[in-house]
């Protein structure tokens, strides 16, 4: 049994303890925003938080996370309005910087990482930062444009307006009903 | 990906066809399976001039998506073109990822070949502009008031001089009753709101915030499917190779393993999560057969494909006047040797898929490309009829072709069968990056001849690989003829098989036989060698090797010649004014001819997907290393639906092309792929992807591709930077130097 908080939350996984976080995370707790793309610690798509600093989710036991606090990108920014998200979240939607996806959760969660550490990073400290990540989209001009944006958003202490509809959906995929 | 060489295109009058369906709702629909009644989507009493459309009695517009959304952004622009009729901001609509429906097939339900937008402008406008009109009709009876009083906004109709207005919602029914008007007049271009504009990716805070569901993720976070267990596939080494025997001793014993069982593809390890499984994977023992392709590797299918060329005459793809007189007048022969490396798709969503199979009938949750083949090829896995399976399409992290091919499908569909519950296969990036469907690779031999004055007169290209249609048709497409493709498909497709596909297949050629430069004898000329490694369609197909392959050879020639490259494309593509504009814009824009202080520059210019796409590169050589700074993207893909998504394909296509030109290739080592994951096929990184620039020529156009065009040019530009920078003329991929 291994104690530790997720997401603000307090959370006790009985799981073997050299399972790697990555598969405690979505297996175990059903939380499925952090991606696997390895299992080699070599693309970032499993990156969350471990004390405020990023890591590889599928290259740490479940042991290493006794008591730490981690968090996912579930548990990034408050929302539901856009303007209650992190800054870096903020910015990846007002610069769409999606193509499929995959990666972006590990994307942001580095990026977040980086901005809360320095508010104003250089283009080489961006660089440094985010060249772990991979994106097979090929998302990484928008990526480093949104990174400088999320900074200037957090500095300024301000928020992205762009509206969305919470109430307009993708269609969750198909259930059982189809 | 390109479909369009399965079949002739079905015309807008044979997809025209109204059915009455239950409850008043209408579905307009081409039936090709046969089968008196499409199934309805939606509900009774849903506004359905069609079968992409649903406007329901509680006000909810829903769009049916039966293109897959796999990052080119269609959840975002084939919504676009229906709120556009209906005067409705897209981020108003409601989307649904599609089942399978006669509706959608055209002829096959896949996205591909970069065709959504091209072949979804005009249905789709239409499918909008026909609930228009039933709205307004409803209305117009409702109030008693002529319909040229009634406008639509926000998601009513109005009255303006009455003060009435109704929602769409409360129209529906009324609105259903109507008869689908056949020619409802679309809105002139002058009128659009949001054709045009960069309406804002509706999947952005899904995808932003953990939300978006791709087919990995099925089954977690609550979505009910009781038992369901995780699946990794102990896969052989070497293509071809069978299971002999295995030894699960050791693997049932890490906790969490529920079973192991052989299937199709290998020995499946069934458990309660994908570590375990994982786990366990390692620990079997599996005994395969040598295989086909045992102790063949890259260097022999090279050699082999050499020899080819020297002893085998082609299929001719292209011949213009006389080459082999040109040859022998000329003043002067160049020629080359070209090379080019298999590849894996390698999307960051390993493939994997979910299968349950309950009382009489099989669901598949799937992240595909062609969800109907998929359907085809689950019946079988699952020994049911094709009706009862449910393929429902998720979110999916990249396809770029590998998602067309249903191996996966069919895989996860047998393990749960065999499972008797609800089953999710994980490949692991070993499994997707070592059982792939590779990009060819092929060789190809260049000549050229220059007469006395340095003209070009002569060009010829002979060309070895393998037939991508020729050897998946029979494997997968075949599944689906029996009971839906109209008789012509069926006739080319059944009755020859994959041997005349194969001789009629033009991807192997495309983007080489179609050579746009005016010079007088052309001779084009393809050999097929096929040893057996499974391939498939990767971004941008024949495209993007023949491209490379095609525009470098240009860029010698123009060397030889004594010309600068741009002006000598100018001077040959006359006759092809779109080529024109694309590079002028490019040239323009880049400066051309005046690149930065210790960079070089280098241009190509391609037409694929019915797109033009000149990119320009700017490039600095340091210590033998390849930077690319800079990237100058001129396209002309007609009407631009969404400028910000189309630069986002631009910039997508160019950074994954980029890592074929500089980073990746695979190798086989005894019949199997020697790389297994990202510290041995690596991708471009952010800090190699240079400063992107897209610009757009000629919207007058009809839409034609975005998800492909970007791609082809941009290896080939950074070759012929590098030449500018070094002397060195590189003609294989990746580009290395001496
Ligand atoms: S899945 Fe962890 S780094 Fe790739
Ligand atoms: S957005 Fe698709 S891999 Fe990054």
């Amino acid at each position: 049994m291994v104690e530790f908080e997720l997401n603000g939350v307090a959370r006790r996984v009985d799981m073997p303890a050299d399972t790697p976080l990555l598969w405690v995370i979505r297996d175990g707790l059903g939380l499925p925003g952090t991606k696997f793309g390895c299992g080699m610690g070599l693309c970032g798509a499993c990156t969350i938080h471990l004390d405020g600093q990023p890591i590889r989710s599928c290259a740490i036991p479940l042991a290493a996370a006794a008591g730490r606090r981690l968090t996912t990108i579930e548990g990034l920014g408050a929302g539901p309005a856009i303007s209650d998200l992190h800054p870096a979240q903020q910015a990846w939607i007002e610069g769409s910087v999606a193509h499929c996806g995959y990666c972006e959760s590990g994307q942001i969660m580095a990026a977040a990482a980086l901005i809360d550490a320095n508010d104003d990073p250089s283009d080489a400290e961006i660089d440094s930062a985010l060249s772990g990540n991979l994106c097979r989209c090929g998302t990484y001009p928008r990526i480093r444009a949104a990174v400088r944006r999320a900074a200037e958003l957090k500095r300024g202490g301000e928020t992205v307006v762009q509206s969305f509809d919470p109430n307009v959906a993708i269609a969750p995929v198909g259930g059982l009903r189809a | 990906m390109s479909t369009d060489k399965l079949g002739p295109a079905l015309t807008r009058r044979s997809l025209l066809k109204t059915s009455a369906v239950a409850g008043g709702g209408l579905i307009v629909g081409v039936n090709l399976s046969g089968c008196a009644s499409a199934p309805p989507i939606g509900a009774d009493g849903d506004l359905s001039p069609d079968a992409w459309l649903q406007i329901t009695p509680d006000d909810r517009v829903i769009f049916q998506l039966d293109k897959t959304e796999m990052g080119q952004g269609v959840i975002t622009s084939l919504p676009t073109l229906v709120g556009e009729e209906l005067n409705l901001d897209p981020a108003r609509i409601h989307v649904h990822l599609a089942p399978v429906h006669p509706r959608f097939q055209d002829p096959i339900q896949i996205t591909g070949g970069s065709t959504s937008i091209a072949n979804r402008y005009q249905p789709l406008r239409q499918t909008g502009a026909a609930a228009r009109d039933m709205l307004l009709a409803a209305a117009a009876e409702r109030w008693s008031v002529p319909r040229a009083e009634l406008e639509l906004e926000d998601g009513a109709v109005h009255h303006r001089s009455s003060g009435n207005s109704a929602r769409f919602g409360e129209l529906a029914e009324a609105a259903a009753r109507q008869s689908v008007p056949k020619h409802p007049a679309l809105k002139p271009a002058s009128e659009f709101r949001w054709i045009g504009q960069s309406v804002p990716r509706t999947d952005r805070v899904t995808k932003s915030t953990g939300g978006a569901v791709f087919g990995i993720d099925v089954g977690l976070n609550g979505q009910e499917l009781p038992n369901l267990a995780t699946a990794v596939v102990v896969r052989s080494p070497r293509f071809g190779a069978e299971l002999e025997g295995f030894d699960a001793g050791e693997a049932r014993r890490i906790p969490g393993v529920i079973d192991v069982i052989a299937v199709s593809t290998g020995v499946a390890v069934i458990a309660d999560g994908y570590w375990p499984a994982r786990q366990a994977a390692g620990k079997v023992v599996a005994r395969w057969s040598d295989g086909p392709l045992k102790g063949l590797d890259s260097a022999a299918i090279e050699a082999a494909q050499r020899r080819a060329l020297d002893e085998q005459k082609g299929r001719s793809a292209r011949n213009d006047g006389n080459f082999a007189r040109a040859a022998e007048r000329a003043h002067r022969v160049i020629d080359a040797e070209y090379v080019i490396p298999h590849l894996a798709h390698a999307t960051m969503e390993p493939m994997n898929c979910t299968a349950w199979l309950h009382d009489g009938v099989c669901d598949v949750w799937v992240p595909t490309q062609g969800p109907d083949i998929v359907q085809a090829v689950a019946a079988e896995a699952a020994k049911l009829p094709r009706d009862r399976v449910r393929v429902h399409s998720t979110l999916m992290g990249g396809g770029f072709g590998r998602r067309g091919i249903p191996d996966y499908a069919a895989e996860a569909v047998e393990v749960a069968r065999l499972a008797g519950r609800p089953v999710k296969v994980v490949w692991s990036r070993e499994d997707d990056m070592r059982h792939d469907f590779y990009r060819p690779a092929t060789c190809n031999r260049l000549r050229a001849t220059l007469d006395d004055n340095g003209a070009v007169t002569g060009w010829e290209h002979r060309l070895v690989g393998p037939s991508i249609i020729g050897t998946l048709v029979p494997d997968f497409l075949g599944a689906l003829m029996p009971t839906w493709v109209p008789g012509g498909v069926t006739n080319v497709l059944g009755r020859a098989g994959g041997a005349v596909i194969r001789g009629r297949d033009s991807s192997s050629t495309e983007g080489a036989a179609d050579l746009p430069y005016a010079i007088d004898h052309v001779r084009v000329e393809s050999i097929l060698h096929d040893p057996g490694v499974p391939i498939g369609f990767w971004r941008s197909v024949g495209h993007s090797q023949n491209a490379f392959v095609v525009e470098s050879f240009v860029d010698e020639v123009a060397h030889a010649a004594g010309a600068d490259p741009l002006t000598f494309r100018l001077e040959r593509l006359a006759a092809h004014p779109r080529h024109l504009a694309t590079l002028q814009l490019a040239a323009e824009k880049a400066n051309w001819g005046h690149p930065d202080d210790g960079r070089s520059q280098g241009i190509a210019v391609h037409e694929s997907f019915g797109s033009v796409v000149t990119e320009i590169a700017e490039v600095s050589v340091d210590n033998g290393r390849i930077r690319v700074h800079r990237v100058v993207c001129a396209i002309d893909c007609g009407l631009v639906i969404n400028p910000d998504i189309v630069r986002a394909q631009m910039e997508g296509s160019i950074v994954f092309g980029l890592t074929a030109a500089l980073k990746s290739k695979v190798t086989l080592e005894d019949g199997g792929i020697r790389q297994s994951n990202f510290h041995d096929y690596d991708l471009l990184r952010m800090d190699e992807t240079p400063v992107i620039e897209v610009y757009f020529v000629n919207q007058d156009a009809p839409p034609s591709g975005v998800g492909e065009p970007g791609l082809p040019p941009i290896a080939p530009a950074v070759a012929n930077a590098v030449f500018a920078a070094t002397g060195q003329r590189l003609r294989t991929m990746p580009l290395r130097l001496a």
